[in-house]
């Protein structure tokens, strides 16, 4: 009987140990295909022209230098661009926030017909390509006169009104989503407090405002956390909306032909060592707010709720 | 003894008309918003797609060409109905493997070891990264072309044919093997696009409670039978949520050939009409794709409760 055990405990233990290296060789290969991009990107930066066509340099330049961190910086505009793409994220994902959460809000804790068939449109929103309705909502936005009742025609592309106008209304990229967050996040919150909130005589609003809010920060964060992020790094929308905009992936897009001129599409590594060190002074802002943030990013999703239903 | 009417207070609304208004109220932001920002452009971006537009001083004109436009995509583009083909079965095969990669690193990240946190971290990282404006550029890039490339060819050269001549033994079917490959090429892709997928999953694993697997324990159940009988059908409906993310990511993704097939054609010599019906073929296509995989495994998923 004792031998049996014994080797049955040593079995076990040994797939343990068996399992743990395996499964420390996978995520140690997995996280090298993440982090690559990164440290590729790392690397080039530091290049020079002379680097690019030694072909014994693979990760560590020979001749580091800085100057494409100088380019970058100074043709990026970057404190300037840097400042405004702060401003415009967080005017856009505050706006994002506040309706997905109030939306989100209606259609978890109110019981009317109309919940159900408002969520399932918004997942549809969230399905449709944008493609679809960009050209359409471009010329609204070029000759604005809200569907015929204002006697003028305004222009607001180049203004951040499509912007603004998008994100309070739950209709920025991805919008969906968050509403989506928001739902689920309310739903899973106990009924006792709101018949709590209505015995003791509070509103609907003042229910929502003193009670139901402050207990859903933690969803709040995370949508407001996505919304930063997708506003930081868009292109699209920007690009189409807003062209104008000196925020860092406008400049970022431009660099290339900013610095080169008309040169930039004959030489292709220096357009690459531009880009690279231009995406890390990109991503930079977004991986250190990650590094301080990434433990309440990770466990503020996984208590949001996305879980229910 | 007849039942006395409550008195009515507040304009005279019932509760129940009182929280159908103020569900009404809440949702407002977003009854506008589909209405204006998405519902009116979609209709008249269907109109669109029937008419030339021709742009004029004060706006623009729309000129009535039935289904012209559709015959165009259909018939005279030289590319459009290939590249469709190729997008959707490219979809399928990467979702495929989105879904199998982010259901086992969702598993691995779920387990106790030293370094979790930080292999988390590394794992959603491309969710901070890998969007907008980077895509772009990577995608034109030339340096992460050539390190890509070398990266590919070490699989290509090395880890490939070993592979197809080990698959090869087990007598599947050749259009396995060659997904099996080509998923193993793609492989780096897959990881990167998984980011929101091993979140959902891995939130979904931490919200099964504790005792169903107490519960297993004492009736003796194996850790392989408690993957069975309760992780599996317990996440089912979040895997049903990452089909249907995984599909609208990869179509509505900005690098995704018939996107820029349909902006080619929308603002170039093509025209808007043309750009609007290819967006609604495209639509088509992926509507139907999301119902098929919606009544497909509606069915198979388990709702707790």
């Amino acid at each position: 009987m004792g031998v049996m055990e014994h080797r049955l405990h040593w079995k076990r233990s040994l797939f343990r140990y068996g399992w743990s290296l395996a499964r420390a060789v996978i995520l140690i290969g997995v996280c090298y295909i993440v982090i690559f991009p990164v440290l590729s990107k790392l690397a080039s930066s530091f290049m020079s022209r002379s680097d690019l066509w030694d072909t014994t340099v693979v990760w560590i330049p020979r001749h580091p230098t800085l100057r494409n961190y100088e380019l970058a910086w100074n043709y990026m505009n970057y404190p300037t661009a840097f400042w405004n793409s702060v401003k415009l994220a967080v005017l856009v994902s505050a706006l994002q926030l506040a309706s997905s959460t109030l939306v989100g809000y209606g259609i978890a804790r109110f019981h009317f017909k109309g919940a159900k068939v408002l969520f399932t449109l918004a997942i549809i929103t969230l399905v449709v390509p944008p493609e679809l309705f960009i050209i359409p909502l471009y010329l609204n936005f070029r000759y604005f006169d809200f569907l015929g009742l204002l006697p003028v025609q305004l222009n607001f592309i180049n203004t951040v009104w499509p912007a603004v106008i998008t994100a309070a209304t739950c209709t920025g990229p991805r919008n969906g989503l968050f509403i989506y967050i928001m739902r689920q996040y309310f739903k899973g919150m106990p009924r006792d407090l709101e018949e709590a909130a209505s015995v003791d005589g509070a509103g609907a609003f003042r229910t929502f405002s003193k009670i139901m809010l402050p207990a859903a920060v933690p969803a709040m964060v995370t949508v407001f956390l996505f919304a930063f992020v997708w506003q930081w790094n868009d292109y699209y929308m920007t690009q189409m909306f807003y062209s104008s905009a000196t925020t860092l992936p406008m400049m970022l897009d431009k660099l290339p032909n900013s610095v080169l001129g008309m040169r930039w599409e004959a030489s292709l590594p220096e357009t690459s060592l531009l880009n690279n060190t231009g995406s890390l002074l990109l991503i930079a802002p977004l991986v250190i707010l990650y590094v301080f943030l990434q433990r309440f990013f990770v466990e503020s999703v996984q208590r949001t709720g996305i879980t229910g239903q | 003894m007849k039942m006395r009417k409550p008195k009515r207070r507040l304009f005279s609304l019932t509760l129940r008309q009182q929280n159908t208004l103020a569900g009404y109220l809440f949702s407002l932001p977003f009854i506008l918003g589909f209405l204006f920002v998405f519902l009116y452009p979609t209709i008249l971006s269907a109109v669109f797609s029937f008419n030339e537009l021709v742009i004029t001083k004060t706006g623009y004109e729309l000129k009535y060409v039935g289904l012209e436009n559709y015959r165009h995509v259909f018939r005279v583009h030289p590319t459009f109905i290939r590249d469709l083909t190729e997008t959707t079965i490219n979809m399928l095969s990467q979702a495929f493997w989105i879904l199998v990669f982010s259901f086992f690193a969702a598993i691995i990240l779920n387990q106790n070891f030293r370094g979790r946190l930080i292999a988390r971290a590394i794992l959603f990282l491309p969710i901070v990264m890998a969007s907008g404006i980077i895509l772009k550029i990577e995608a034109r890039d030339y340096m992460t072309g050539i390190l890509e490339y070398g990266m590919e060819s070490v699989s290509a050269f090395l880890v490939t044919p070993a592979l197809s001549v080990y698959l090869s033994k087990f007598q599947l079917p050749d259009a396995l093997i060659t997904n099996i490959l080509a998923a193993i090429e793609s492989l780096p892709n897959i990881i990167r696009s998984s980011g929101i997928q091993i979140l959902v999953l891995l939130a979904g694993l931490q919200a099964i409670p504790r005792s169903l697997y107490e519960a297993s324990e004492v009736e003796g159940a194996t850790g392989w039978e408690n993957f069975w009988l309760i992780t599996l059908p317990m996440v089912s409906p979040l895997i049903l949520t990452n089909i249907v993310y995984t599909i609208v990511d990869y179509f509505t993704s900005t690098s995704n050939l018939i996107v820029s097939n349909i902006r080619a054609a929308a603002f170039g010599t093509l025209g808007y009409g043309i750009g609007s019906a290819m967006s609604w073929v495209y639509f088509g296509v992926i509507g139907g794709i999301l119902v098929i995989t919606f009544v497909i495994f509606s069915r198979l998923v388990f709702y707790h409760e």
